[in-house]
């Protein structure tokens, strides 16, 4: 059985070295809010020795996921599973609120389906694009809503343009002579809200001489699902991913998302008592990069237009913690000819976005992400880059918290520009966090 | 529960509720779990755990506890591997994580103030950025707090030139068991009357609650020298131990690991350890730069003549933090040997090592274990590590026997229970191979000078007669790798 798998936490010698790494620890300093205190919470599930379903879940969903513990655990605790399969059970042992079945209803009915994502983000872009948005967030009108909801409204990311939602499908040629076939995830919200993210991820991917595949039957990758212990869901979205990208006939199945590659690469485990899928699963897990790391695998062709700004590199967990990639990103900022690259102190430190954690837990996840800005700001930069959209939504939305102009953009973001010669591209007195 | 103790209980909460409020008070069976262990095997639930904000607080906590008759157990980062903060007898764990704020730091009279929850690196680091340092460097310094350093009288590789905890404290504000709050120690060193900063050092919770610890401070060291000598058998090495210390040279550091060590280190760390060595020894001087070169050509011509075949002497910062990475990762790598360890922490004379050592390699022959060693030499604290499968009951038997010939041959050579790791639970009942009943007593006289009802952190530190067999029945340590070291 690949899940729920409570092994892990026999690993776990309870020495506490994780603890000053834990986001949530470090804002409450008691030993539920810990890592060594969720596992010992998880066993005690896993044992049936706890029952107070209620409480557990108070405690482990105050948990980003983030997995700083797994990076510092010396007996190499896999603690991103066990929170995983811990959310499973309780899933089905807690009695249905309102929030889990909205919560629910998402997950199974709106995320695994592009189209209907698609209108609701629609939906959201009709609403910013209107000047709704503005008559909301400038008139004295916010103040006859309930303060929650203006703080929602506050958070929400800013929309793709309509014409740029749809997914492109199809093969894109490689700039110069061709070293591969490349699968490009365009992934869900990444399309919907980062567009232009995933066009310029495509034009660097063919500037390295790539040639870049869009199956049409891709789908969400089910990170949201399995971090939120809806298994099957999770499991038929990878079941439809890994036919897709066979189809396909690629070398590399690629993503600019972090938390989707962290994903991607767990399918092997995922499926792997599913006989007629383990083996599929595993060769697919075997091909999945991120795009960072891909681009340093290969040797990147070097970027020749210069782009004179000051950045500074955020880790996202999913990259740093729980794929182990953070010089790769460094290493091609730092191959873009005029940046200069900052690095902050708790660079590898949650920003508090965490999926839908922001929502969910905004108390928390506001309290983590003004450490975060008060960080990387203190780096004084030009632009925040970043390597996966929800972080790049949480900075976004701390840069208008703070009132600071500085731009929030991915790696491939920068990369394209110089690529494309288009230059540094920045409007310095804009405070929206799109790149331009 | 009875049902006149679940009164209690709930009146010990709602008391507490009163003065702390909710937030910092739990009762729900997740909440005591998760205030049911340290870094031991040890594991007991309170019946409440509350985390006061001030000295204030604390004071309060204890009192309400001690009105209902219930035990009260300090708790600070829960790191200890000797039980220390378990609460054994239930009652009230009093968490010290929130008062984690360095109060005062003076650098022209040396010496820093802090809340104890502050954890040991933070302050050294504070203290760093000012050109000065806090000495005592627990290998858990990232996450062990102030306050449990100064109960268990902690230890770490450079407290063999400057000393444990004990010789950095100068004072405490301390909660006594009868919720009043008094100062022992003072400012500066060696103040007038008994020292009763000493008597509460290393009390491990069983006199009060520190809550504000005055901490000696120095200033950094401007230069430092690490070198490594390997050794082609083990007695050479513990001779050049001797030799050094005898010679008036006192290393920062100066560790041993044997020849199982360090291969298990070269294998998953590759730390530039020579495989083919039967010990090497990891020397650390520190001081003014003129005299460094001096004392780095000493240790070495010493050991050469003991018989040492090589010493390097760590030419970058980078090497001598890979060299120091393979001490660090020397509990990881050994991990890797087999499924568990129990480790022991006995201390011998310097003059002893050499035949102890002996006895530890007889004791492992006789039962058919792994026993490798890794330790602080130049304090003579050994850290036998007993390899062994929890899942093969003969061996585990095995494990235990053997643990305890070790601990008899410690003692027998003029050593002791316990270096640095405290005796808690672990050790509480071998404490009378070493002291006489008289000497018990009057130990056990002059805790109940400050805790005459007995109810702070009971059953640690004396001997209980409890048989503790199913706290050990599982090895010390599950998987430790990396940064877990000793
Ligand atoms: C990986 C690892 C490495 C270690 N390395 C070393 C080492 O090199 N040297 C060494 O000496 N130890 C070492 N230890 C043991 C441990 O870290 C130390 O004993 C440390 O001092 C415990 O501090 P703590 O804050 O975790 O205290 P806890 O474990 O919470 O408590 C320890 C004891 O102190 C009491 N206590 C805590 N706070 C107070 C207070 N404010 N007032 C009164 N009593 C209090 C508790 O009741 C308990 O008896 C190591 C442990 C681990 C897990
Ligand atoms: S998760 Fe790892 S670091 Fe944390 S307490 Fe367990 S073993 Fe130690
Ligand atoms: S995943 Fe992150 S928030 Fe959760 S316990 Fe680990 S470090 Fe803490």
């Amino acid at each position: 059985m690949a899940y729920p798998d409570f092994t892990p936490a026999r690993d776990c010698v309870s020495c506490g070295l994780c603890l000053p790494h834990c986001p949530t620890y470090r804002e409450r300093p008691f030993e539920m809010a810990s890592p060594r205190g969720r596992i010992q919470l998880i066993k005690g599930l896993a044992t049936g020795e706890l029952t107070g379903y209620e409480a557990l879940d108070e405690h482990l969903s105050l948990c980003l996921a983030c997995r700083a513990c797994e990076s510092a655990c010396p007996s190499a605790v896999k603690f991103g599973s066990l929170i995983e399969s811990a959310r499973a059970v309780l899933n089905d042992r807690l009695a249905p609120s309102w929030g889990r079945r909205l919560g629910a209803f998402f997950m199974r009915h709106v995320f695994p389906h592009q189209r209907r994502l698609a209108a609701v983000a629609a939906l959201m872009r009709a609403y910013q694009a209107s000047g709704l948005q503005r008559l909301f967030r400038e008139t004295p009108l916010r103040g006859c809503f309930p303060e929650r909801i203006v703080e929602l409204e506050s958070m929400m990311p800013e929309m793709s343009p309509l014409g740029e939602m749809p997914a492109p499908r199809g093969e894109l040629e490689p700039y110069g002579v061709e070293r591969g076939r490349v699968g490009f995830l365009t992934g869900c919200v990444m399309q919907l809200a980062m567009a232009s993210t995933n066009a310029a991820s495509m034009d660097v991917l063919r500037f390295n001489g790539l040639r870049v595949v869009l199956p049409r039957e891709q789908r969400c990758c089910g990170a949201l699902h399995l971090h939120n212990g809806f298994i099957p869901e999770a499991r038929a979205l990878a079941r439809a991913n890994i036919a897709a990208f066979e189809e396909a006939g690629v070398d590399w199945i690629v993503t600019n998302q972090a938390g989707c590659g962290s994903t991607l690469k767990e399918y092997g485990k995922l499926l792997d008592d599913e006989p007629d899928w383990a083996g599929r699963a595993e060769a697919f897990r075997g091909r999945v990069r991120d795009i960072n790391e891909l681009l340093v695998e290969l040797g990147l062709r070097p970027p020749s237009g210069r782009l004179a700004l000051r950045a500074v590199y955020d880790d996202p967990c999913h990259l740093v913690h729980g794929q182990k990639i953070k010089a790769q990103p460094r290493q091609l900022l730092r191959a873009i000819p005029g940046l200069e690259l900052a690095e902050a102190r708790e660079a590898d430190w949650c920003c508090g976005s965490a999926g839908i954690y922001n929502v969910t837990h905004t108390e928390m996840s506001l309290a983590i992400l003004q450490r975060k800005m008060d960080d990387l700001l203190s780096t004084r930069p030009d632009v925040i880059v970043t390597s996966n959209p929800g972080c790049a939504f949480q900075l976004r939305y701390g840069a208008r918290r703070a009132g600071h102009a500085v731009q929030v953009v991915h790696v491939m973001d920068l990369l394209a520009r110089s690529y494309r010669g288009e230059g540094a591209g920045l409007d310095r007195s804009a405070t929206k966090g799109e790149p331009s | 529960m009875s049902p006149p103790a679940a009164d209690r209980v709930r009146r010990l909460v709602e008391s507490l509720e009163g003065v702390l409020g909710k937030r910092w008070v739990f009762h729900r069976d997740e909440e005591r779990l998760a205030y049911s262990y340290d870094a031991s095997l040890a594991r007991a639930r309170p019946d409440v755990v509350c985390l006061p904000g001030s000295t204030a607080e604390v004071a309060a906590a204890v009192r309400a506890a001690v009105r209902e008759g219930l035990p009260f157990v300090a708790r600070g980062a829960g790191t200890g591997i000797a039980g220390g903060s378990v609460p054994v007898a239930g009652g009230l764990v009093i968490g010290l994580a929130r008062l984690n704020r360095i109060l005062e730091i003076d650098l022209a009279d040396r010496y820093a103030v802090v809340e104890p929850g502050v954890v040991n690196l933070t302050l050294d680091q504070a203290l760093g950025q000012q050109g000065y340092c806090y000495r005592p460097d627990p290998s858990s310094q990232k996450v062990c707090t102030l306050g449990g350093n100064v109960a268990n009288n902690s230890g770490g590789p450079h407290c063999l030139a400057y000393g444990v905890t004990a010789n950095h404290i100068l004072g405490v504000e301390v909660v006594l068991p009868d919720g009043s709050v008094t100062e022992l120690g003072a400012r500066h060193v060696d103040p007038l009357g008994y020292d009763l900063t000493g008597v509460f050092v290393g009390s491990e919770g069983t006199m009060g609650i520190a809550t504000k610890v005055v901490c000696r401070i120095a200033r950094s060291a401007e230069g430092v020298r690490t070198m490594l000598a390997s050794y082609a058998r083990m007695e050479d090495a513990a001779a050049s131990v001797s030799a050094i210390i005898a010679a008036g040279i006192v290393p920062a550091a100066l560790e041993m690991m044997d020849g199982p060590i360090i291969r298990a280190v070269e294998e998953f760390i590759g730390a530039g350890y020579p495989v083919d060595a039967a010990a090497v020894l990891l020397i650390e001087v520190e001081g003014l730069s003129e005299g460094l070169d001096g004392a780095v050509r000493s240790i070495e011509s010493l050991c050469k003549a003991r018989g040492a075949r090589q010493v390097r002497v760590a030419g970058s910062e980078a090497e001598r933090q890979r060299l120091w990475a393979g001490r660090k990762g020397a509990l990881g790598a050994v991990a890797r040997l087999k499924p568990r360890y129990y480790l022991h922490d006995g201390v011998v004379p310097r003059t002893r090592l050499l035949s102890v050592l002996q006895a530890i390699a007889d004791a492992a022959a006789r039962h058919r274990l792994t026993i490798v060693n890794v330790f602080h030499a130049g304090d003579g604290n050994l850290h036998p590590l007993i390899l062994f499968d929890p899942a093969d009951a003969d061996e585990t038997h095995r494990v235990h026997v053997a643990g305890e010939e070790i601990m008899r041959a410690c003692v027998a050579s003029g050593g002791t229970l316990s270096g640095e790791h405290g005796i808690g639970l672990e050790k509480n009942d071998m404490m009378d191979w070493v002291y006489s009943p008289e000497d018990l007593e009057a130990m056990q006289r002059v805790r109940s000078a400050f805790d005459p009802e007995g109810l702070a952190n009971p059953q640690k530190v004396f001997p209980a007669r409890r048989g503790c067999a199913e706290l050990r029945a599982d090895g010390h340590g599950g998987r430790p790798a990396g940064e877990m070291w000793i």
